[in-house]
């Protein structure tokens, strides 16, 4: 008896001492996506969030580069999140906002529409950028499923070890200094950029082989506009301002039917350009691909008037428990924009 | 079905629990359904070609082993009213019955092997001396074939010698043609000595249990640190022959060696170590081969089963063969010596050709088989140079510092053959070897030439340190065999050693997404 007892502690040691080391080992070689690859910090950084938003964004990099949450909160009273990073495809987003909904519940989500042009999974960098952030459940489960490249292993994304092992001898000082503990890069999902870089061409749109958006891509954009309608949010359609990629006249086509069919709201800001006021040659930090932080408040300023105008939403700053929460946003938001446009002017 | 995919991982995991707890007459039909499960992804068409061989060759054994028994039967009835010639003449008829069926048998089943190794090439051949155009694309080598139809012709020679009585069952010579573990690469085992293992029932046994599972971890240790790591390099190596020439042939040598050693050893460990999880012992492979003082020793230590099957199967039978017996009587015209020589010359190098075309459909593999043959061939000659030496120096021999470069002599000697099995032509590989004596470039390997392999410095210390960690553990095995020395250890200590072992596998390894951990290098043959 004495035996077996010693012989059973001898195993749940050995096992607690495993796991352990495992885990240690897999927390210092996963990507902390704090200085390279920062959107991978994204996903995550929602979990950290202690208020309900009244607007939940969801889309690739054009959400989480082209509206900033905290002018939305100072100039309009939205509280809102930005669930979204790169090459963030229709059905990720989807399951982001199935995973949202189940801790919150906003009144309305926007999704932008510039993924749906993806059909097919793309990229095994970007799938583990979005997914290896995401809290575990079914929602994660279904995202995996549905993301995976070839090659791709679903056992790797519940232990990540086998999939950035082989980081070890890249391991750098972030790497130990962000082991238990990991800084926010954004600020509700936006990563603020304050470089410019004019458009100085205008592109020539190569010509479409299919002039339809993918099947696949708008039946997950029916699904999303089922689960909003079965969770009573407003689901509202937005293409944010880019020179690049382009948006087909085609596409948009395709979103305006199934918009009108869904009686969704669809606001393309590539023919509202003049009321938002967007300038290509001090609004972008890449030549029309993305907005710097003067074209993102510019957009969230329109953005959120025309929303209030469209949708009853509370007024945030007027609500004494978002107040505090949002005056610490606000506060390190400014530290960070002033901080990133002395170094612009510094270069 | 790879051993480095997960599909693997959980057909052992599920099969084991499942194979103890069923009743243990139903141990085999467990086996046979999970053999069933691995070939099946291989695809159907594979699977069928195992089913076949091995249904087939249980018609032909008991065809033969029917000719045995009729053969007592009658000797046992005519005991007495038979005389000597009359006996001597049935068993000759008999005899001549038995062989024919095993012709037959052999002929079938080394064709169909033949066909799929070298039809692809025939009809290349074919069409472009005739014009045709033949699709030779689909008579692909399926997995395991080169294994499981030798060990299963194994058998039916086996059953036409009288070794032992034909198989009753079927499913016996079906789950020992099939048996999973063994099927990528081997070893190629003999059904008296598997099979009394095989279709035994077994119960639970923790040293099994401890044994198998240091093994398999051992075997992808190998597998996946140092094998997977050095064939990036070696790969580089010999895909741009003209720019690495010369040292940098004798640094890809190296690394094959300890490259392919890892690589079979570790699938075996893997094999033995999963049959062993079930209580099956199945027969080891290697016996540290690479601490073989010459040549032959070194053939008696590598692969040992296909060796082995070569000398019992081909080697014994064409040496002793009649039209072989007539030459020598009519050699020996030309001296004694020679006539004494003849039928070993030949039987050696009809066995290394024979070996060198099971390894591969190029001439590469048939000159690496002569070669090897030629080798033997000329230490055996010069065997009475190396016994007068040896008396003339009688301490030499015992000498540490001798014993040290016989070893280093034998595997320089053995990696330079193996030569062959790297580059893609013979004029290519010759070239490569000749290069080692006239190109002097060893400077440019540490000026940036040994990075532009497609490893790091981190890489090559890790393929350090586990071509060290198999160097010592094949020193400690010179004292025996480790496991059962790792048995007595206690339970946290051996707790210890495996979770460090799957620990520095999960870090160190190579494998992934990115990374082709897939192929073992025999697995091809």
């Amino acid at each position: 008896m004495k035996h077996s007892v010693r012989t059973i502690g001898i195993w749940a040691l050995a096992a607690v001492l495993f796991c352990m080391s495992f885990g240690f080992v897999q927390r210092l070689v996963v990507p902390k996506y704090q200085s390279k690859s920062i959107e991978g910090s994204l996903t995550e950084e929602y979990y950290r969030e202690t208020l309900g938003h009244d607007v939940l964004f969801v889309g690739d990099c054009e959400v989480f580069s082209n509206i900033s949450p905290a002018e939305l909160y100072r100039a309009c009273g939205i509280a809102s999140f930005i669930r979204g990073s790169a090459q963030q495809l229709v059905w990720q987003s989807y399951y982001l906002l199935e995973d949202a909904l189940k801790t919150e519940h906003p009144s309305v989500v926007v999704f932008n529409v510039l993924a749906l042009k993806y059909g097919s999974p793309q990229s095994e960098a970007y799938n583990r950028m979005t997914l290896d952030g995401m809290r575990w459940g079914s929602a994660k489960i279904g995202a995996i499923a549905a993301s995976m490249t070839e090659g791709e292993d679903p056992v790797s994304y519940a232990l990540p070890l086998l999939r950035f092992h082989a980081r070890w001898s890249e391991l750098e000082a972030e790497d130990f200094r962000c082991l238990f503990q990991k800084q926010s890069v954004s600020h509700n999902g936006y990563l603020l950029r304050a470089d410019v870089r004019p458009v100085t061409r205008t592109p020539t749109p190569a010509p479409l082989t299919d002039p339809h958006l993918p099947e696949t891509s708008m039946e997950w954009l029916s699904k999303m506009a089922s689960l909003c309608k079965a969770n009573g949010i407003e689901l509202v359609l937005l293409k944010s301002p880019s020179i690049e990629p382009y948006w087909y006249d085609e596409w948009d086509a395709d979103v305006q039917a199934f918009a009108k069919e869904h009686g969704l709201w669809y606001v393309n800001t590539l023919t509202q350009n003049d009321a938002i006021g967007i300038d290509y040659t001090t609004d972008t930090c890449d030549m029309g691909q993305h907005l710097n932080v003067y074209g993102a408040e510019k957009l969230s300023r329109w953005f959120g008037e025309e929303l209030k105008a469209r949708v009853q939403l509370p007024d945030r700053r007027e609500d004494e428990a978002y107040q505090r929460v949002w005056q610490e946003k606000l506060e390190r938001y400014d530290t960070e924009k002033a901080a990133a446009i002395a170094a612009q002017e510094g270069l | 079905m790879l051993f480095t995919s997960w599909s693997f991982a959980l057909l052992v995991a599920a099969l084991v629990p499942v194979y103890y707890l069923v009743p243990k007459r139903l141990q085999k039909s467990v086996l046979l359904f999970a053999n069933a499960v691995f070939y099946a992804f291989a695809g159907w068409g594979a699977f069928l070609l195992l089913l076949f061989t091995a249904l087939s060759a249980y018609g032909f054994a008991r065809g033969i082993g029917r000719l045995w028994d009729g053969q007592k039967e009658t000797l046992t009835l005519h005991k007495t009213d038979w005389e000597k010639p009359e006996k001597k003449a049935y068993r000759e008829r008999m005899e001549h019955k038995r062989r024919t069926l095993l012709v037959l048998c052999l002929v079938l089943h080394f064709g169909i092997l033949f066909g799929m190794k070298y039809g692809a090439g025939i009809l290349g051949i074919v069409n472009g001396w005739f014009g045709t155009a033949w699709d030779g694309s689909k008579l692909l080598l399926t997995m395991g074939a080169s294994f499981y139809t030798f060990s299963i012709m194994g058998y039916v020679i086996d059953v036409e010698r009288g070794k032992y009585p034909a198989e009753r069952n079927p499913l016996n010579v079906l789950l020992f043609g099939s048996f999973f573990p063994i099927l990528v690469q081997g070893p190629i085992s003999r059904f008296d000595t598997l099979g009394e293992t095989l279709f035994a029932p077994h119960a639970f046994s923790r040293e099994n249990l401890e044994a198998g599972l240091f093994r398999i971890a051992w075997g992808y240790w190998k597998k996946l640190i140092v094998a997977d790591r050095l064939l990036v390099a070696v790969k580089q190596l010999i895909r741009y022959p003209e720019t690495y020439n010369g040292a940098f042939v004798l640094l890809g040598m190296l690394l094959y060696a300890a490259t392919l050693y890892a690589d079979f050893t570790g699938g075996i460990d893997i094999t033995i170590g999963v049959g062993r999880l079930l209580g099956i012992r199945i027969d080891e492979n290697f016996d540290r081969p690479y601490f073989s003082k010459n040549i032959a020793e070194y053939w008696r230590r590598w692969h040992m089963t296909l060796g082995a099957w070569f000398k019992e199967y081909l080697y014994y039978p064409v040496s002793v063969s009649k039209p072989l017996r007539r030459l020598t009587k009519a050699a020996r015209r030309l001296g004694d010596g020679f006539a004494r020589r003849l039928p070993v010359y030949l039987a050696t190098f009809a066995v290394w050709a024979v070996t060198g075309m099971w390894h591969g459909n190029s001439w590469n593999f048939l000159v690496w088989g002569l070669c090897n043959g030629a080798i033997l061939l000329l230490s055996e000659e010069c065997s009475p140079l190396y016994a007068r030496f040896h008396r003339r120096f009688p301490k030499l021999g015992k000498t540490w510092g001798y014993r040290a470069f016989t070893v280093i002599r034998t595997v320089l000697l053995l990696s330079s053959l193996r030569l062959f099995d790297c580059y893609a032509t013979v004029p290519e590989t010759l070239r490569a070897f000749g290069s080692m004596f006239t190109v002097w470039n060893l400077p440019l390997l540490w000026r940036g030439g040994i990075q532009s392999l497609g490893l790091h410095f981190a890489d090559y210390a890790v393929s350090f340190c586990g071509v060290a960690a198999m160097f010592t553990v094949s020193m400690v095995q010179r004292k025996g065999r480790l496991l059962p020395r790792l048995h007595r250890w206690p339970l946290w200590k051996k707790l210890l050693l495996f979770g460090a072992l799957v620990l520095t596998i999960a870090v160190f390894g190579r494998y992934g997404f990115g990374y082709d951990a897939g192929q073992f290098i025999y697995n091809r043959f």
